[in-house]
């Protein structure tokens, strides 16, 4: 029996699947729905300071890459905090946890970069009874003109601060929500935990532009003519949100530092990826605006499956699990060698590996055999680039061969030679010891 | 049914066998175009092949993943633009060309999922949408002063004068006919190329200027291919196949409702309106081809009760491509292989029926069964193939043929110093509208190289 519960700082939920602090956890109505779909948590979006609320453009907030038949690659937007009366949300946050009990509910929170204003709306949300916060130091646009958002999260000295501040003043777990619009995740994350925050949360959007609309000679979508960057986020992030997460995870300072990874989350294998370099929980936005809640349906009975198959019990299972993997350049072993291998009983025949390799590789794939149409790996050029492989229409009919006997054609050295390093290589002026 | 029931032994025939929706719905668009959507989606499933197996496929060669990667990123007019760049005709040939056995059956999407990619709609989409934008594809060289005479306004011809008008030269066509496109203008399917499309084409292309139209004027009566010889520095012949085969049965030529399918498609193509079309109630087709269907088909589609079609050999072996003959099929035309006409039974000048012989074939021989069976007709349309009119050359030097057709080298020339010809009356022409273009396109090449030659 698969189990796919997780206890996340004490935090409970039926499953890793939650909904992350945006659009569509703005309101009662909305996580009620996702709740009664099977979402196992949501982050409340985003609240502010008692006071007037802030105030939303009317025009186009959100915007989209397309891939082919207009599938959502990437998703922009230029919305705010929740621009709702604060005591509506804390009298909807606290009706929502009392209604749904075995639901996480963590509530995502940005003031001012006081203490004080910290303190109070802390004091005010632990009153709903939610299982915890979320420090939204992430979001790139208009909060952080305001010194917000991601300003906070590009210094670490403040995140560490707010951090700080926030673990004096409520008992609620701490996460501390990273923008990836810095130069090193790392700093970011490092700061979080000496700021004694419970865990981690990213990545929030990137700062984009996603298209110009060459009619008006302005940004697209544009608000009257003006426009303004926004957060980009969708599967067109997930890469850029898994070398974070993996960097969070394998950095000796911040190992072991619990993660709720988002970035581009939208099939059961995105979340199975993030859990196995180390995220407790998921969060999801993009797929949700794309097609509804339902698809956390999908997400639970594919990784049940995947959990079954593999014979994982229960998340911790396989969490972390590829971690060890991901390791710098300097280490990989450079005597690997593979070569590509093309499934002559699946191939196509549309040339497209043979194009790119001989256009813009290694001109290693032949076009023609005898006279015929047909594509073959020419090994002794073949460098395993993985580039045909990757724009093959086919699924698995190039495969890169792990290559452990014989001579290499290209390199007259043979496929089993004992693993070597940059570190240990006669060609690095700097590998003394190698040399020694 | 016509007012008049017509007695029981004389053939029924009658026009309005149904309402008028009915038949304007049964001859409106055969593959209805892809709204800009559907265009998209489909583009949007093309690999961009390298050397591309579609593109290998098209006589003409047009660059398929090129302009299907144009409509899809939104260029349209760029993907015409890459079309008429191979092939002037190129709306036409989306209509009509059998792209199943052509380019989408090279497709490579047709060998991964039996799906190809619709490279004919899609060409139509591109195209229609240069033709609705009112713009010129290409603009008329300065004249060169030299003259070339295009016999025949069907599409190698069309294609032959356009580009030899492009480069400047000042063509004249000579066509018999009122109006230009050839057999896509009489001969196919008025589903096929609806609103007038291979009339409007053939103006589109002519509107590069520097071309002449004689209508009305035939090679062999108004002018001879001697004359033309001598008034133009060239003469590019492009006169398709102007005759038909006869059955060859006794009688045939007394019987007035024993009918060419050439001329009933004709006649059905021009015909002002659809309710004034006459057709038997039972119609029997002789024949394989791209024409026996387009008679068949349209036989149901007038209101013919019981269409029968056929063949002397496999349905397999027929001519007509295998869409072709999945469309006779649902639309319920009988199709009846391995039987040949035998004899033909009628009185008064009626035919009442066609009797055949069962046939089979030993050694690639085919012969006759012995065995018989008749089929009762208002109508029996023969189609069983087209063929030269050498006739056509007399009086004047003739061109060297074999056979009907006229023999021409890899440039299209013929042995005739100063002519070349293309498209169905040359030896070797595939019998296909794209074919015709490419001859006409290579021949106004090896034209224009022979008159700017320089020395």
């Amino acid at each position: 029996m698969v189990d796919l519960s997780v206890d996340f700082l004490g935090i409970k939920a039926p499953n890793p699947f939650w909904l992350a602090s945006a659009p569509p956890t703005d309101r009662k109505v909305n996580v009620e729905r996702a709740f009664k779909e099977g979402w196992g948590g949501v982050v409340w979006k985003t609240l502010g300071e008692a006071g007037p609320p802030i105030v939303n453009v009317s025009g186009p907030r959100y915007g989209a890459i397309h891939g082919p038949d207009r599938r959502v690659i990437g998703f922009n937007n230029i919305e705010l905090i929740t621009d709702r009366d604060l005591e509506i949300n804390l009298t909807e946050i606290a009706e929502v946890k009392k209604a749904w009990p075995d639901r996480a509910l963590v509530v995502s929170l940005m003031v001012p970069c006081d203490e004080d204003s910290w303190k109070k709306i802390l004091v005010r949300v632990a009153e709903t009874g939610c299982d915890g916060v979320e420090l939204n130091f992430g979001c790139p646009h208009g909060m952080s003109e305001r010194g917000m958002g991601s300003a906070v999260g590009q210094v670490p000295e403040y995140i560490a601060m707010v951090a700080r501040w926030c673990k004096q003043h409520t008992k609620l777990p701490v996460i501390v929500k990273l923008t990836p619009n810095i130069t090193d995740i790392r700093a970011a994350a490092r700061a979080a935990k000496a700021g004694g925050a419970d865990a981690v949360s990213l990545i929030n959007t990137v700062n984009s532009i996603m298209a110009i609309d060459l009619d008006a000679l302005t940004i697209q979508d544009s608000i009257g003519g003006m426009g303004t960057h926004g957060g980009m986020c969708g599967p067109a992030v997930k890469p850029i949100a898994l070398a974070m997460t993996a960097e969070i995870a394998r950095d000796p300072a911040t190992r072991g530092l619990p993660i709720s990874a988002i970035g581009g989350i939208t099939t059961w294998r995105d979340a199975a990826e993030f859990i196995a370099l180390g995220a407790g929980t998921v969060q999801v936005c993009t797929a949700a605006m794309t097609y509804g809640f339902k698809i956390v349906k999908e997400m639970i009975s594919g990784l049940e499956a995947h959990m079954r198959a593999k014979g994982y019990r229960t998340i911790e299972d396989f969490r972390g699990k590829a971690v060890a993997s991901v390791t710098d350049w300097q280490n990989l072993n450079l005597n690997y060698v593979a070569k590509a291998k093309i499934d002559q009983d699946l191939c196509i025949q549309c040339g497209r590996c043979h194009i790119v390799c001989e256009d813009t590789s290694h001109q290693a794939i032949f076009a023609q055999v005898d006279g015929e149409r047909k594509f073959v790996v020419n090994d002794a050029e073949c460098v395993g680039c993985n580039l045909c492989a990757l724009v093959c229409p086919v699924e698995d009919c190039i495969v890169l061969e792990h290559r452990t006997v014989g001579v290499d054609p290209r390199t007259g050295r043979a496929y089993d030679l004992p693993p070597q390093n940059w570190t240990q290589h006669p060609n690095n002026p700097g590998a003394g010891k190698s040399r020694g | 049914m016509s007012a008049n029931a017509p007695a029981p032994h004389r053939p029924d025939i009658a026009a309005g066998r149904l309402h008028a929706k009915a038949l304007a719905d049964n001859f409106s668009d055969l593959h209805p175009p892809l709204s800009a959507h559907e265009a998209h989606v489909e583009a949007d499933r093309c690999y961009f092949c390298f050397d591309a197996p579609c593109q290998k496929a098209c006589p003409t060669s047009i660059d398929v993943p090129l302009f299907i990667r144009e409509i899809a990123t939104g260029n349209p007019l760029g993907a015409a633009k890459t079309i008429y760049d191979a092939n002037i005709l190129g709306g036409i040939c989306a209509r009509v060309c059998p792209t199943e056995t052509l380019c989408e059956e090279a497709c490579v999407r047709e060998h991964a999922e039996g799906k190809p990619v619709k490279i004919g709609l899609l060409q139509r989409f591109a195209t229609d949408a240069f033709m609705a934008s009112g713009e010129r594809a290409y603009e008329r060289a300065a004249p060169t002063g030299k003259k070339i005479a295009v016999v025949g306004a069907g599409p190698a011809g069309l294609a032959c004068a356009h580009a030899l008008a492009r480069n400047g030269h000042s063509v004249t066509i000579v066509e018999r006919k009122a109006k230009l496109g050839g057999l896509n203008e009489y001969g196919v399917a008025r589903y096929k190329a609806t609103e007038d499309f291979a009339a409007r084409e053939a103006r589109w292309i002519l509107g590069i200027g520097g071309i002449a139209l004689e209508h009305g004027a035939a090679l062999g009566e108004q002018f001879s291919l001697d004359g033309l010889r001598k008034s133009h520095d060239a003469v590019f012949i492009g006169i398709g196949l102007p005759r038909t085969n006869a059955l060859g049965l006794a009688g045939g030529e007394s019987y007035s409702n024993l009918v060419e399918a050439v001329d009933f498609i004709e006649d059905l193509r021009q015909a002002e309106s659809l309710e004034s079309v006459a057709i038997g109630r039972r119609v029997v087709v002789v024949g394989g081809g791209m024409t026996a269907i387009d008679a068949a088909v349209q036989s149901v589609r007038l209101g013919a009760e019981k269409v029968t079609l056929v063949y002397r050999r496999s349905i397999e072996l027929m001519k007509a491509s295998p869409y072709e003959r999945e469309l006779a099929l649902t639309h319920g035309v009988e199709v009846v292989p391995w039987a040949r006409p035998h004899a033909l039974a009628g009185e008064d000048g009626a035919l009442h029926a066609i009797h055949f012989e069962r046939t089979s074939e030993a050694d690639g021989a085919l012969a006759g069964t012995g065995e018989f069976f008749a089929v009762p007709a208002d109508v029996v349309f023969s189609a069983i193939g087209q063929k030269g009119a050498p006739a056509l050359f007399a009086g004047s030097q003739a061109p060297a043929m074999t056979g009907d057709r006229i023999a021409v080298d890899d440039e299209l020339k013929t042995n005739l110093p100063g002519v070349w010809a293309g498209g169905d009356c040359v030896v070797g022409d595939l019998d296909l509208t794209v074919s015709a273009v490419d001859d006409g396109k290579r021949a106004a090449a090896s034209i224009h190289a022979a008159l700017t030659k320089k020395g």
